[in-house]
């Protein structure tokens, strides 16, 4: 599996979101999304999920162009999960992560799509949760029903926009955990909006970072979160501390321009 | 680990055929009073007949039915007679076609108000709610006024599908100007119902003026019709109306699993291969011709497409594979009751059955309302 964003351009309204960006995802690759609100992470990802069309610049996914790629057939190899949540009343944790394999069903429920629910949910350690109805959750608690979700859905690429929001820093960490476990075991690959500099620096493989809907970093985590770029970017004047655990990112006060 | 995996796979699994049972128990339960106050009303009115005699009546009418289709099997089989002579005129020429339209009606209306509320991802539509009822009425109303005229003799079309198609287009219009204005304004849960309400109150004050404009004879005719009630039942409009319903269910039933998938967000649907713009069209589009079928033979009937949907998804949940029939069974009963209600309780003055639906639509309301205390409605 291989993906190759080029030159991708979606303005969002009079806003140039996302403007001429480029990168390339392979195989148990974690590709981490980083920049300041309003950078374009969410519109990339929502272009990459075919939710928006991209203006120019293509996406190709094993030499296909996911934007003339037929939707159904994408939707098992792509997994999207949203920053902001929407679910309906009486609809139970099981029933929404079996939506996951839609594509799957074609009317009836086979067995081996239970199993598969029951297995994201194992993965999640959310299996007591199984029975409630999605109103009765938590923030976190639902975040991680989402999670299951695209697990269920068994893809072989995430496109996560900002999964870990609403979580602790425990359950940030546990799912960050999970999912880079996941894209190893399954031979996927994992994009993931992410605001949190320290789980992208600890848990990606390649960092693409983006301001004003530009790319202005890529490359190897060490490299494209240095001090001096995020200065530039995000106008925070950082260090990086390191200890036993090893390097981590510490925005120290705002930077002020000599 | 070989103990775990049985276990694992009963927890979901488990879940799963217990919520399906549980549904199976809801609708064959509704399928069997539906059936049962089918014969009850049938036997009630201001001429009493029993139970066992309705049966035989409607065997009675069968037979002659199928002694005209099939000639040659013409005594072969020979079904009991009612004991009271009369039964037989009563329960087919009058009471079945009216029986029969009632379910019809509250089926449409239900499934209408299911897929509008699963399509629109909001709870609080329904054909009523949306100003669609409104707009069909108009559209019937206006067919009864002008009359079948030039273009329905052109066309082939009989008074009764000449009503049915005004009132679909006028519906289907209302429709389009209410997603036209939510779309342009976002698809926020209020615009939605404000611009229903305001759209509703549009083609209510065409029916107004169609009223003010119409002389005595259509006036009257008009006013009946407006205030919703069986009285249009004829076995024209039964044969009329039966192929539409049972079309439209079929088709969106089929759509079940994308209106399941729906509610996860027009974004996640997206991602999941589905085309949302083109679903919710093609959907609202049957669903309102459906529900305007039905309204050109009752007028106004509101409630129902709100209510049953709302008791069916709290009890066995938001899959709409199972929520659309239960939906339809529930308010093909409600609407049964009430009509039979409101035919018998003055008899032999009948009363609108919209007044029996709103005093049980608008306690319901309340219910729900008073219910949500605390925890907001949605």
């Amino acid at each position: 599996m291989e993906i190759i964003v080029s030159q991708l351009t979606k303005p969002y309204g009079d806003i140039p979101a996302v403007t001429g960006v480029s990168f390339e995802v392979h195989p148990q690759e974690v590709v981490a999304l980083v920049g300041p609100n309003g950078s374009g992470k969410s519109t990339l990802i929502k272009t990459m999920a075919t939710i928006f069309s991209p203006t120019s610049g293509t996406v190709t996914f094993d030499g296909e162009d996911i934007f003339t790629a037929d939707p159904a057939d994408l939707a098992t190899r792509v997994g999207y999960v949203p920053q902001h949540f929407t679910y309906t009343l009486y609809t139970s944790v099981f029933e929404t992560i079996l939506l996951g394999r839609r594509r799957h069903i074609k009317w009836s429920v086979s067995a081996e799509e239970l199993t598969r629910v029951q297995d994201a949910l194992d993965t999640l350690e959310i299996g007591h949760l199984a029975a409630k109805n999605m109103d009765q959750l938590s923030g976190g608690e639902r975040q991680k029903v989402f999670i299951a979700r695209a697990l269920a859905q068994d893809p072989a690429l995430y496109l996560f926009d900002e999964p870990t929001s609403a979580l602790d820093i425990r359950h940030q960490i546990d799912v960050m955990e999970i999912m880079r476990e996941v894209t190893r075991s399954h031979d996927a690959a994992m994009i993931i909006a992410v605001h949190d500099l320290n789980l992208a620096y600890r848990y990606a493989d390649v960092v693409v970072m983006l301001d004003h809907g530009t790319r202005v970093g890529y490359g190897k985590p060490a490299n494209v979160l240095a001090p001096s770029l995020i200065e530039q970017v995000y106008g925070v004047t950082a260090c990086m501390v390191e200890n036993e655990y090893g390097q981590f990112l510490l925005p120290v006060r705002k930077h002020e321009p000599v | 680990m070989t103990a775990k995996i049985p276990k694992k796979a009963r927890s979901v699994h488990h879940l799963y055929c217990e919520g399906t049972r549980k549904r199976f128990t809801l609708i064959i339960t509704l399928t069997a009073l539906l059936v049962i106050s089918a014969v009850i009303s049938a036997g009630i009115g201001t001429v009493s007949i029993t139970p066992a005699d309705t049966l035989f009546a409607i065997g009675q009418g069968s037979q002659q039915i199928m002694d005209s289709a099939l000639p040659s099997l013409q005594g072969t089989i020979i079904l009991p007679v009612p004991g009271n002579p009369q039964a037989g005129i009563i329960v087919n020429n009058f009471r079945l076609p009216r029986i029969i339209i009632a379910i019809l009606t509250g089926m449409s209306l239900a499934v209408a108000g299911t897929v509008m509320q699963g399509l629109l991802r909001n709870p609080l539509v329904s054909p009523f709610t949306l100003g669609m009822s409104s707009a069909a009425a108009f559209g019937a109303a206006l067919a009864i006024v002008i009359g079948p005229g030039i273009a329905a003799t052109l066309f082939f079309l009989s008074y009764e599908s000449w009503i049915v198609l005004f009132a679909f287009l006028s519906g289907w219009l209302s429709m389009l100007l209410i997603y036209g204005i939510a779309r342009s304004r976002g698809t926020n849960q209020a615009t939605l119902i404000l611009a229903g309400v305001v759209i509703g109150y549009l083609f209510q004050a065409g029916v107004l003026a169609l009223k003010y404009l119409s002389n005595n004879d259509k006036l009257r005719e008009l006013t009946t019709w407006l205030m919703g009630g069986m009285w249009g039942a004829s076995w024209d409009a039964v044969i009329l109306l039966i192929p539409c319903c049972i079309v439209c269910f079929l088709i969106l039933e089929s759509m079940s699993w994308d209106m399941n998938t729906l509610a996860a967000g027009d974004d996640v649907a997206k991602s999941m291969g589905i085309n949302v713009e083109r679903t919710r069209l093609f959907g609202l589009m049957v669903a309102t011709f459906v529900a305007s079928c039905c309204l050109a033979f009752t007028g106004i009937i509101g409630f129902i497409g709100l209510m049953s949907p709302h008791i069916c998804r709290m009890l066995i949940g938001n899959d709409h594979r199972y929520l659309i029939p239960a939906s339809a069974l529930l308010g093909a009963l409600i609407l049964l009751v009430s009509d039979t209600a409101a035919r018998t309780i003055l008899s032999p003055v009948e009363i609108p059955v919209g007044i029996v639906m709103y005093i049980i639509g608008g306690l319901f309301f309340l219910y729900l309302l008073l219910r949500s205390k605390g925890r907001g409605l949605y």
